[in-house]
């Protein structure tokens, strides 16, 4: 122990072409102790002779300092000779020299090419598992409406709570300086225009078909999507998918369903309390100064360029994207390796990939409602 | 290590002195007091929830006992400063139950990492130190595996690698034979009577595993729940043939000592 220790040392000697090292004290990898390079600095003796004298603990630093002694004088072809080393430090430092690997190489970082290679093939099977996924769900929603599937609405019960009712203030309060944000933004153009009331169309137009779907989907993205990602990765990790499994119950039917028709049902009411908050929002910066636009006019305004058909559209969309967040969330939940960095991966993949995914359908729900009209 | 100063060697290596383990008001061991001598293999043993795990977290210091001294090589842990604790906590290393390798590093950056944090030491000696303690364990040519890619006995053996990092004075082992196969547990016991043998290295057990048990033991302890502490200490040899305790003797011999014949009822 420390408290008792010497220092190490290895002094060194000269008899004739004789170099004589005398090894001391207490050798210990956590103090400090010689290291044969720095002994050897300026010596090119004929023979070293290593000699223990008085040494008290030694430990692995003992079979490092004779390894790197060992291989010296192999590589220079000086005799070695050692004298009252302990047997025990010998047959380490021979373990060190023979420690050559008998296991097949491990994979480096590969070049540009096989990387690139490796990432469109992990694409490919990524896409088509993401596929069977999909095709797992409609197969579980036609068992389901058959009366066939093991859904438990006791869990839907509970993650539409989680997902709906814990998550209005944040997305109350996201939504509601969003609003804020747009109405200034708006107000600095149409100002110079004298056309400071139609900031009530810009923000209730902007909300309700965009913002407010997507406001609450990037809030249910970071919040629900990465919660279910690391639920189902830690589940798999502990073999309970396994355990369903084995028991003949599909982990779709009986974890992803109740997951993904929670986030389904709530986001189009969460969307629609965006919507709600955003609106506020923008009503409140028109009410104050500079713009001073009394609700009620804001209100009205509003109403001339906001209608049914928008806020339909955008609560369409919320449901596609309740959707889309609850199946990235299970996908890369089911995906996930066995182990705690595996779940961590999963729940960033589920973030990214659901927000890659709303924004890809958001431009297609675009094109399409243009198309249609809408 | 092998040869260890006079003062110092005269201690024993670990002394626990009327130790008492309390998880909030529930008292699950108390007035534990024994001592492990240098060089011993050492196992605590006792049937499932005796507290055999609560005691080596104690000794360990992941739990504060509630009274009483634990002390390596006389030196009290328990009331230690900061510094000192840091002090004595690198003169032993713990192998824990799963092997508790750190999933995102490979096993190089495993072994490595006590050595980067605790020592002075350079790089490739590091490399060289960790190179060694996997060729201890068996594991050479592993260095870049990362744990998930290598079976539970490997982990294990990799665990041990890393508590034996900084060549520690006393190895700690929780259900070492635990999940593995008789093979790969033999394998391990031979392993860890090896580091014993060629480091003077101290172990401390806790294990239920009697093939084990009787295989490396120089002594053990034996712990009940309903006694709350130690019922038994020796050898685990003269213990299972000759210990006055029934508990411990069907403990040692696995079997179950036959109930009393309540005598038949008279018929009238």
């Amino acid at each position: 122990m420390s408290a008792h220790q010497t220092q190490a040392l290895a002094a060194t000697s000269r008899e004739g072409e004789t170099l004589v090292l005398r090894l001391s004290g207490d050798w210990r990898i956590t103090a400090e102790h010689p290291i044969w390079e720095n002994v050897m600095i300026g010596e090119r003796p004929g023979r070293v002779v290593l000699r223990v004298e008085d040494m008290g603990a030694w430990d692995s630093s003992l079979a490092l300092f004779l390894n790197a002694a060992r291989s010296w004088s192999r590589k220079h072809g000086v005799a070695l000779i050692e004298e009252g080393l302990p047997k025990e430090a010998c047959k380490l430092a021979d373990l060190l020299a023979r420690k050559t690997s008998t296991v097949a190489a491990h994979a480096g970082v590969p070049d540009l090419f096989t990387a690139l290679g490796a990432a469109t093939v992990k694409l490919w099977v990524e896409a088509k598992d993401l596929a069977q996924l999909v095709g797992e769900c409609v197969f579980s929603t036609g068992r389901f409406f058959r009366g066939q599937a093991q859904f438990r609405w006791r869990d839907a019960f509970s993650e539409m709570q989680q997902c709906g009712a814990m998550a209005l203030p944040i997305v109350g309060l996201i939504s509601f300086l969003t609003g804020v944000t747009m109405a200034y933004t708006g107000a600095i153009v149409l100002r110079q225009y004298g056309g400071d009331i139609y900031v009530a169309d810009l923000v209730g137009l902007a909300v309700v078909r965009e913002m407010g779907p997507m406001m609450a989907a990037i809030v249910l993205a970071g919040r629900t999507g990465a919660a279910y990602a690391a639920t189902l990765g830690n589940m798999k990790a502990n073999e309970e998918i396994d355990a369903l499994e084995t028991l003949g119950v599909s982990p779709v039917d009986f974890l992803v369903m109740p997951r993904v028709a929670a986030l389904f049902i709530m986001m189009p009411f969460l969307a629609f309390y965006s919507n709600s908050l955003g609106i506020l929002g923008g009503m409140a910066i028109a009410a104050a100064k500079p713009l001073n636009i009394p609700p009620n006019l804001y209100w009205s305004e509003m109403q001339t360029s906001v209608d049914l058909s928008d806020i339909s559209t955008g609560l369409i969309k919320a449901a596609i994207f309740g959707l889309i967040i609850g199946m990235a969330g299970c996908w890369r939940g089911l995906q996930a390796d066995r182990s705690a960095a595996g779940v961590g991966q999963a729940a960033t993949s589920a973030v990214v990939t659901s927000i890659l995914l709303i924004v890809v359908a958001d431009s297609l729900c675009a094109v399409a409602f243009n198309i249609l009209g809408w | 290590m092998n040869t260890v100063p006079p003062i110092a060697a005269a201690l024993p290596a670990i002394a626990l002195d009327g130790v008492m383990c309390r998880y909030g008001d529930r008292v699950v061991l108390e007035n534990i007091s024994f001592a492990v001598k240098r060089s011993e293999i050492f196992f605590i043993i006792g049937g499932s929830g005796c507290g055999k795990s609560t005691l080596l977290r104690h000794m360990i210091g992941l739990k504060q006992p509630a009274h009483g001294t634990v002390k390596y090589a006389g030196r009290d842990f328990t009331a230690a400063s900061p510094r000192e604790r840091k002090d004595l906590l690198r003169t032993f290393g713990v192998l824990y139950q799963g092997g508790a390798l750190w999933s995102s590093m490979t096993l190089r950056e495993n072994v490595a990492l006590p050595l980067e944090l605790l020592t002075e030491l350079g790089r490739q000696e590091r490399e060289e130190i960790v190179a060694l303690k996997l060729a201890q364990v068996g594991l050479a040519g592993y260095e870049d595996y990362f744990p998930a890619e290598i079976s539970g006995g490997m982990k294990k053996r990799a665990g041990l690698a890393r508590a034996l990092a900084l060549d520690p004075d006393i190895v700690f082992f929780d259900e070492p034979s635990a999940g593995l196969d008789p093979i790969t547990s033999l394998k391990l016991d031979e392993l860890v009577k090896e580091i014993r043998d060629t480091l003077g290295t101290t172990i401390v057990i806790v294990s239920h595993e009697l093939a084990s048990i009787f295989d490396l033991a120089d002594r053990v302890i034996m712990l009940d729940s309903e006694v709350r502490g130690i019922i038994a200490t020796g050898e685990p040899k003269a213990l299972r043939d000759h210990s006055p305790d029934e508990r411990v003797r069907e403990f040692l011999n696995r079997r179950l000592a036959p109930v009393p014949q309540q005598p038949a009822p008279a018929i009238s």
